[in-house]
């Protein structure tokens, strides 16, 4: 079993903040492969589309026909644990801060034979293993050892803390939370085990209600926060940048028109100051205070998540501005990723379909409940999973757009959603 | 008693010199623009007056190493701002309706002020009556033409912007004149405007009265003028102040931002 993880105690302020060093990050283009599954959650190995074999590691061609028809494929991941090895020195910097450190090799049942990182619940005996794959602090693709079945508190186990960005004992900004999506955010948070929950508040004489509920949870403290206001980010991160562990940018503003629609520039205009220069007047300000803290201790600054909507991916006409605005925080959201990848910071990014809320009041269901998006961002943050696209809509959007965007265009061209 | 005729000069002269010696006081009724003071709030689904935002484009730094100066944003009825007659559909066809065209004489006016703050202490709804309006004549006599009319309620007072804003799940509460009330200055007083210390020269419940918006929709269909979001109208007389209120030029601006200065004598 795991031992649950205790909070921790208060820092002692007299001793300099331990700085990130990031784990072996460099990866050829193939093995990329696995960290694009391991991103979304899931294990892929590459299978010969010709003899059926699974390999390990990624090649150009298949190591036992040397065919090249290579496609990666979701693995299971069950396999048996050939032995261990526990480090207790090692030259690079982020395993020796970090010893002792547990290695495994496993003999997968789809054939490879893996070495992962070993989970402290599997022990030390040959026996039945389950094979995952997870980002580590680098944001590259690792193989880990999980127990065939794990305890209550297998979340809690240091190796996999690692990895992850589990709100648990952490301090989380969440960016508004007058939106039920807001709200639901902040209750999964408190649920979840998180210390200390901020929760942004814009324009506070107008009164959206829910607001009060949330900031009875002895968890929640409200914060004035307006991301179309500089000044109000820059002092907001002056206040508490330095403690914010967690960011959870749900702040946005959705209307529902396209270019014929409206005329001038202002609904787009709004949309834009919040959905794109809100992300970035946001990330300016906490992204370096989140960046000094990405190592420090059990509960450091550990991840971002930003709000975005499946609509980043290919213009909902009916939706047309909405989408763009999604589109141009997607692409900053990408920038912010590889700006915080040095510090080991995870940017999550969540592309929901409609989520059940007044400005998709003309969509037919199914849309997405808030309950249901704020799960799916806290599972993300626990599992260690940078894009997450929650529900059924998102996940048929993303299955066509991969299959082909320029089909989807035309289909959504054409009023079919 | 003749009048003698005097030279422009020594009427400016004068002026000047009761400005040196603190005989004619100058008053700032300017709330300060910062990102923080309310803007007036319509339905979501409609559009929108901005906000006031501001962003440095350099302070002494790599962007400009020797100078400071600041681009900001907002809308022509941000802070204490100007109303024009154009705002408002009423006043849609009049000449001279927009701030860039409005003869500039209007900008300097004698104002009158109505003091009815104990009534809005009490009722965050209050609207000013046309008893109001007589009572004050009786007083202090009658309200000369082509003067400003404001309306103290020290409203501007309320410092927290969700307490000078007021709403409840109903709207807005904040205090402004009764139909009947703006109808008769307009048209009983021939007033040059009128003058709030809350957000609108209406009362925030003034949708709900017939005509909607009455303040605006007689005070601009007769071409007159508003001023909202005034500030330290307790400090100015009942008659006898003079305003200088010039609105930015903007081509066929319907209102703007301005700094609104009260001249007041004071005894000698």
């Amino acid at each position: 079993m795991t031992t649950p993880l205790i909070r921790p105690k208060r820092k002692n302020p007299v001793l300099r903040t331990r700085q990130m060093n990031l784990p072996p990050s460099g990866r050829g283009r193939v093995a990329l492969g696995l960290t694009a599954a391991a991103a979304e959650g899931r294990f892929e190995l590459q299978a010969c589309a010709d003899c059926g074999a699974v390999q390990y590691p990624p090649r150009e061609a298949c190591c036992k026909c040397l065919s090249v028809r290579l496609r990666w494929r979701e693995q299971p991941g069950e396999g048996t644990l050939l032995s261990t090895t526990t480090l207790h020195h090692s030259n690079d910097l982020f395993f020796r801060e970090r010893l002792p450190w547990r290695l495994g090799l496993v003999h997968l049942d789809a054939g490879p034979t893996l070495m992962v990182h070993l989970h402290g619940e599997v022990g030390d005996e040959p026996g039945p293993v389950r094979v995952g794959a997870r980002l580590d602090r680098a944001g590259q693709a690792v193989l880990i050892g999980y127990p065939k079945n794990g305890g209550a508190h297998m979340a809690d186990d240091t190796m996999l803390r690692e990895m992850t960005s589990d709100p648990k004992f952490r301090k989380v900004l969440v960016t508004d939370g007058k939106t039920e999506v807001g709200q639901a955010i902040v209750r999964a948070l408190v649920k979840a085990g998180a210390d200390i929950v901020w929760v942004g508040h814009a324009e506070p004489w107008k009164k959206l209600g829910g607001l009060e509920d949330i900031s009875a949870l002895p968890q929640v403290t409200l914060v004035p926060l307006d991301l179309t206001n500089g000044r109000s980010v820059t002092e907001l991160a002056g206040e508490i940048g330095g403690k914010v562990d967690i960011v959870i940018n749900n702040a946005e503003v959705h209307r529902t028109f396209g270019i014929g629609a409206r005329r001038g520039t202002d609904a787009a205009k709004a949309e834009m100051d919040i959905n794109y220069f809100g992300l970035l007047r946001l990330a300016q300000e906490f992204g370096p205070a989140l960046k000094g803290r990405s190592a420090d201790g059990a509960t450091g600054a550990t991840a971002w998540v930003n709000l975005l909507s499946i609509y980043a991916l290919a213009n909902f006409p009916p939706h047309g501005t909405f989408s763009a605005s999604k589109a141009a925080a997607h692409s900053l959201a990408q920038c912010l990723r590889a700006e915080m990848r040095p510090a080991g910071i995870r940017v999550v990014n969540v592309f929901p379909g409609p989520i059940d809320d007044e400005w998709n009041q003309h969509v037919p269901p199914p849309k997405l409940a808030s309950g249901t998006l704020a799960n799916a961002i806290v599972k993300a943050l626990r599992d260690g999973i940078e894009d997450v696209y929650p529900g059924d809509v998102a996940q048929e959007w993303l299955e066509r757009w991969r299959d082909n965007p320029k089909v989807l265009e035309r289909e959504l061209a054409a009023g079919g959603t | 008693m003749t009048e003698t005729p005097i030279s422009t000069a020594e009427v400016l002269g004068n002026f000047v010199q009761a400005l040196s010696t603190g005989r004619i006081e100058v008053i700032d009724l300017t709330q300060t623009l910062t990102p923080e003071f309310p803007q007036i709030a319509l339905p979501p689904e409609m559009g929108q007056c901005w906000p006031f935002r501001i962003e440095e484009v350099s302070r002494y730094d790599e962007r400009g190493p020797g100078w400071y100066w600041n681009n900001f944003s907002c809308g022509e009825h941000t802070g204490t701002h100007f109303d024009a007659p154009i705002h408002w559909i009423s006043g849609r066809d009049l000449p001279n309706n927009s701030v860039d065209t409005i003869p500039v004489q209007h900008f300097v006016a004698p104002a009158c002020v109505i003091d009815c703050s104990e009534q809005a202490k009490l009722d965050h709804d209050y609207l000013m009556t046309v008893a109001d309006i007589e009572r004050f004549e009786a007083i202090h006599g009658r309200i000369p033409k082509g003067a400003w009319v404001l309306m103290r309620t020290d409203w501007s007072q309320r410092l927290d912007p969700e307490a000078y804003q007021n709403f409840d799940e109903t709207g807005q509460h904040t205090p402004g004149p009764s139909a009947e009330a703006a109808r008769f200055l307009v048209e009983q007083r021939d007033v040059l405007g009128f003058g709030s210390e809350a957000i609108g020269t209406d009362a925030g419940q003034g949708y709900h009265l017939r005509p909607p918006y009455p303040c605006h929709y007689y005070m601009h269909g007769a071409g007159r003028y508003g001023l909202q979001c005034l500030s330290k109208l307790d400090r100015l007389p009942p008659t006898g102040a003079v305003l200088i209120c010039p609105p930015l030029k903007i081509e066929r601006g319907s209102g703007s931002p301005l700094r609104v200065l009260a001249l007041v004598e004071r005894r000698a």
